[in-house]
């Protein structure tokens, strides 16, 4: 019954075969094996999101999965999908609305972003604020957050909403 | 924290699985989604020998839909619950409530399976479960059996699982024409357990309800199935007369706790407030598309 686990994983487009710990997270994976660091480990517990990583093209909490059950997974940090070029539009619209401060949920943050705007459809700034709401920012700049994330999922300007739009 | 140390398995069969669960006993413990498990071990509240994988396990994956109901693998997670469409035609009443679970990075993980196993109080599915009248089927040392929802949910984190079994599918009986559902859920902040939740279905039929199922959670050690404000309801109008014995039998019913985030009291005052607004959906004029 082993305690090391051999695991293969794709990780940002990169094959990685390795053996590791059976309770290490991927979060701890990604961080400490691959120098991975732009993903954050913030509460350990599932509540803060600053872990978020795409598991097989969905978002999921690495902290609360094990990397030994990842073996065959396709894994895609902030650091891939930044250098890709995927989340480019969400990255100048956090920094043009000064939507990050101390800049520790922003990799969460753009990985939730990115799911909601893979649906394609307008949203209103309450599905926005829903749709992060496992995401916790310690300096609440959520203002600045819901509108960097508004001006790129609703490209046309308008948003279905019942708040008040744009600020 | 980071977790305890322990083995890592995983099962290649529901056999396999059982196996390794006579081997080791107590020692081990089942992961699927770990989204409740993870959480505990990283905060050393459980520290299991064992830990047996059986997210690879075939059987107990797939959804399907039949003249007879819903069958749903344990091991199919949240997200495709709240996106499945045979789901929002067949039990509607489970794709309103799927949002209420957590947040997309959990649900994309967490399973049903898990969440009917782990039994919390305040979770989502397994008064879903009750107020469908599921099945819940499990696998076993013995074989296979199939335990009613409302035989499954025995205590505090309880149910008819054994030593040895797992859950192997959930069984959503078909619904009868007319049900209306409306699932009601308050949390303090988005994606929370809920402090008190409903999962509500009746038929609503000539300005009259009939069959209701009503499954509080939240309001003691397992989901409730609150019987006698049922009984004040079927056949009523649900109008003010009716909903004020119904109310009255609810208080007497439920036996709900006191914890940081509300006393007794205040959980009976909201689940008769959630009692009144499943009504009022159950029963609006306009609900039929």
């Amino acid at each position: 019954m082993p305690e090391s686990i051999p695991v293969s994983l794709t990780v940002n487009g990169r094959r990685v075969e390795a053996t590791i710990p059976a309770r290490l997270t991927i979060v701890d994976f990604l961080r400490d094996h691959l120098g991975l660091t732009g993903t954050h480990v913030g509460c350990a517990h599932g509540v803060c999101g600053a872990c978020t990583v795409r598991v097989d093209g969905a978002i999921i909490r690495g902290c609360l999965t094990l990397t030994a059950q990842l073996d065959g997974g396709t894994i895609e940090t902030i650091e891939g999908v930044a250098d890709s070029g995927e989340i480019a539009d969400l990255q100048e619209a956090f920094y043009a609305r000064n939507a990050m401060q101390c800049g520790f949920c922003t990799p969460g943050m753009l990985l939730t972003a990115a799911s909601l705007k893979a649906r394609g459809r307008p949203v209103s700034r309450q599905e926005i604020r829903d749709h992060i709401s496992g995401n916790l920012c310690r300096c609440t700049g959520y203002q600045a957050i819901v509108d960097a994330i508004d001006t790129v999922v609703n490209t046309d300007g308008v948003n279905a909403d019942s708040d008040g739009g744009r600020r | 924290m980071k977790p305890p140390l322990f083995d890592f398995q995983r099962a290649e069969t529901v056999d396999h699985a059982i196996a390794l669960l006579g081997e080791h006993g107590d020692e081990a413990r089942l992961i699927a989604g770990g989204q409740s498990l993870m959480a505990s071990l990283n905060f050393r509240l459980s520290s299991p020998g064992l830990l047996i994988d059986i997210t690879r396990l075939d059987d107990l994956k797939g959804l399907t839909a039949g003249a007879d109901g819903l069958s749903l693998g344990a091991l199919t997670c949240h997200s495709e619950i709240l996106l499945s469409q045979d789901i929002a035609r067949n039990a509607p009443l489970m794709t309103a409530a799927a949002p209420h679970i957590a947040h997309e990075a959990i649900r994309n993980r967490g399973t049903i399976g898990g969440s009917i196993a782990f039994a919390d109080p305040a979770a989502e599915w397994p008064a879903c479960a009750l107020a469908l009248d599921a099945t819940i089927e499990i696998a076993g040392p013995a074989g296979i059996r199939r335990v009613p929802a409302t035989d499954f949910f025995k205590g505090l984190y309880e149910t008819e699982l054994g030593p040895g079994d797992l859950v192997r599918a959930i069984h959503v009986p078909a619904r009868p024409a007319g049900e209306r559902h409306s699932f009601q859920e308050l949390t303090r902040r988005h994606g929370d357990y809920a402090i008190v939740g409903l999962a509500a279905l009746a038929v609503w039929r000539d300005g009259r309800l009939a069959m209701p199922r009503l499954a509080f959670f939240g309001v003691g050690a397992k989901p409730v199935l609150a019987t006698a404000a049922m009984a004040e309801l079927d056949g009523s109008a649900g109008d003010a007369a009716a909903m004020g014995r119904a109310c009255e039998a609810l208080t007497a019913e439920l036996d709900p706790f006191d914890d940081l985030n509300a006393s007794a009291e205040t959980r009976r005052h909201l689940a008769r407030t959630l009692l009144r607004r499943a009504v009022a959906r159950l029963t609006w004029e306009g609900a039929d598309a």
